[in-house]
């Protein structure tokens, strides 16, 4: 099969609250190739975390999707839970920020890993453990025969988050999505996470979605970013593009918040005021216009659409910085 | 007593008692062993470390709370260590700390205005009409306009401004030295840079200094004249922080340098592939012989298990605790000199 593995198309989410309606994603389109990294970057609040669980089917009952997610062919939104556990495991999977929390603390890490690959495949239970010591092996637990039968407290942090990647992994799924799988974890874990990860990507021929807020992650680890804000996308292009002929001032002013290593000590970071607008009354116009450096009249009464003004290059604004190689 | 450092942590020594069932005892954390360290007035010195490297403990013993194990810390050459009651609080008034969590270290029924001014109260200074004239003061200075902030409560504001508030509390009694930890790693990355944009600010406008305490070494150079990096407890390396990044001496501290995702794409197919450290962080309960780092090091020799490395000065100051150096001490060029661009570690 040619084409994305996965096409979002005019994704949208709102949650009812008694009196009002908040809106956490607002016509995302997005697509995944096969074998590529997407990066989503934004803030809390962007919407991303809701995007990538409205495609899982993951959001509570009271979050009313519309729109389209077309995974290998097959509509994803508008599925029943029956439904969706058929692709779920097999053909996405999904690794989130706290393994602690995801793991069952009563259960020894490799039955839990079994017990994931017996959900999917149609393997007895010698042959399953098999499967699982195999799978904690390549996610590089060491000596994962004697560690089968640890708790999750006897892991540390890093070493619960491969437990999750094997689990994850456990029916081999065309996609993974890595929701800042790796925020929570001290810097040098990070990095030997994020080096499994590409691994086990090439190995196994494996698309991701990378869900984060750190622009050094994406620009390190990433084929395509994608920068959300107040539910919608921004900015998005090839990683390199991105970050070297940046145009959205929120992603500019992003960038310029990152802490650099070549900076000198005490230099001040270039900053925007204001806050993220209320997801309840989003602004008529571009949602960023009340913070933005270049703002014009236009961008208080119309919105702009994310349109593809370079090859490759999109983004939505009408007043973009003027491509300057950075 | 020009000489004096504003902060002297001399040889500081914390420990934690882990008990299993029935109280019985199972073993000591060995949380912060032995470090030293200064504090110069005007400066701010960076604290970098992992999780389980002491640095919230390390903050925590120099704050009297609680008391550390053994070893001293002057502050205006007083040794708090040796006081207690009153004597204590008076000394400790001119010394502040930020934490990492702003929603939990703010009272939720509290106002601003009697969150800010909570300080002046414990520690009597002032009417209520004086009390509330300073905290309307220190509002104004770290950027909340005190009349439309000062009868919120914490939950009617956002993750920023709550840092703000504490920021302010922590300001209100004049300190000469504020105990940054993790002050700002709770905060989405916009937030975060206008809140060290007024750490700035008010440095230069108070003179104050800061003792920065975080896990991310991109952050803690760019607001550091001087950084230490910790691990289990105990100080791999001090030294400027334009040098140590430079030139990062210690096997640890280039690890850490290697790990930090940068924001510029170049290169970035090669900065995936760096040589790692490998495996992870030892208990606690029971650190490696030696040096500490030892178990993790690509260049570990038999003697790291033997003899712990002491910390040496190898350049101006600068110093490094490592029986072998990234950089040969005599290779150090003379003060001045332009420093060589950062060699790559080894690979392991």
């Amino acid at each position: 099969m040619t084409g994305p593995l996965l096409d979002v198309t005019d994704l949208h989410v709102t949650f009812a609250l008694k009196d009002r309606t908040v809106h956490a994603v607002n016509g995302v389109s997005l697509s995944v190739r096969r074998g590529e990294t997407l990066a989503v970057i934004g803030e809390s609040g962007s919407g991303k975390t809701v995007t990538s669980r409205a495609v899982m089917g993951l959001l509570s009952p009271a979050a009313r999707v519309a729109g389209s997610a077309v995974l290998l062919g097959t509509e994803l939104i508008g599925l029943t839970e029956a439904q969706l556990r058929e692709h779920r495991g097999r053909d996405i999977a999904m690794i989130f920020q706290d393994p602690a929390g995801s793991l069952n603390p009563t259960m020894k890490i490799g039955r839990q890993v079994t017990e994931a690959v017996r959900m999917h495949l149609p393997l007895d239970q010698a042959a399953a453990r098999a499967r699982a010591l195999e799978l904690l092996d390549l996610v590089q637990v060491p000596s994962p025969r004697a560690r089968y039968d640890d708790y999750p407290h006897q892991f540390s942090g890093g070493m619960r988050q491969r437990v999750m990647i094997a689990i994850a992994l456990a029916c081999g799924p065309q996609l993974l999505i890595a929701d800042e799988a790796t925020t929570a974890l001290d810097v040098t874990t990070q990095a030997q996470i994020m080096d499994l990860l590409m691994d086990l990507q090439d190995e196994l021929d494996m698309s991701m979605i990378m869900i984060s807020h750190d622009m050094g992650l994406a620009a390190t680890y990433a084929d395509r970013v994608m920068v959300m804000y107040a539910g919608r996308v921004v900015e998005h292009a090839a990683t390199e593009r991105l970050y070297r002929h940046v145009r959205m001032p929120y992603t500019r002013a992003l960038l310029d918040a990152v802490p650099r290593l070549e900076r000198e000590p005490h230099s001040l970071f270039a900053t925007i005021g204001g806050r993220p607008p209320d997801l309840t009354a989003l602004p008529p116009g571009c949602t960023f216009a009340p913070r933005c450096p270049r703002v014009q009249d236009r961008c208080r009464a119309e919105r702009p659409e994310l349109t593809e003004h370079e090859t490759g290059h999109h983004w939505a604004c009408f007043s973009p910085w003027p491509d300057e190689r950075r | 007593m020009a000489a004096e450092p504003l902060l002297a942590v001399h040889d500081l020594v914390h420990e934690f008692v882990v008990r299993g069932h029935g109280g019985v005892k199972d073993g000591v954390v060995h949380a912060v062993s032995g470090v030293s360290l200064e504090v110069r007035d005007g400066e701010t010195l960076g604290v970098v470390g992992e999780s389980g490297s002491g640095k919230s403990t390390l903050v925590r013993s120099i704050l009297q709370a609680p008391r550390p194990l053994s070893g001293e810390v002057r502050f205006r050459g007083v040794d708090l260590t040796r006081l207690r009651g009153s004597r204590l609080r008076a000394s400790r008034r001119h010394m502040q700390a930020v934490y990492q969590d702003p929603f939990g270290s703010l009272d939720p029924r509290w106002t601003v205005f009697s969150i800010v001014e909570e300080p002046l109260g414990a520690h009597r200074i002032g009417s209520r009409r004086r009390r509330r004239e300073r905290s309307a003061e220190v509002l104004d200075l770290v950027g909340l306009d005190p009349g439309l902030f000062g009868q919120r409560k914490p939950r009617q504001l956002s993750g920023g401004q709550c840092q703000r508030v504490a920021i302010a509390r922590s300001l209100v009694l004049s300190p000469s030295l504020v105990l940054c930890d993790e002050a700002v790693s709770s905060l989405d990355v916009l937030s975060q840079a206008q809140v060290l944009n007024l750490f700035e600010k008010l440095r230069a406008d108070l003179a104050l200094s800061y003792l920065f305490v975080a896990h991310d070494l991109a952050l803690v150079k760019q607001v550091s004249d001087r950084v230490a990096v910790m691990y289990m407890g105990r100080l791999c390396e001090v030294g400027p922080s334009q040098a140590l990044y430079a030139r990062p001496l210690h096997p640890y501290t280039a690890a850490l340098l290697d790990s930090i995702p940068s924001p510029d794409p170049a290169g970035r197919h090669t900065r995936r592939r760096r040589a790692r450290v490998r495996g992870e962080v030892p208990s606690p309960l029971d650190p490696p012989s030696g040096c500490r780092f030892r178990t993790r090091c690509p260049r570990a020799e038999p003697v790291c298990a033997t003899d712990q490395p002491q910390l040496r000065a190898v350049g101006p100051d600068h110093q490094v605790a490592c029986h072998f150096p990234l950089v040969e001490a005599n290779a150090y060029p003379p003060a001045g000199a332009v420093p060589a661009a950062r060699t790559p570690a080894p690979s392991a």
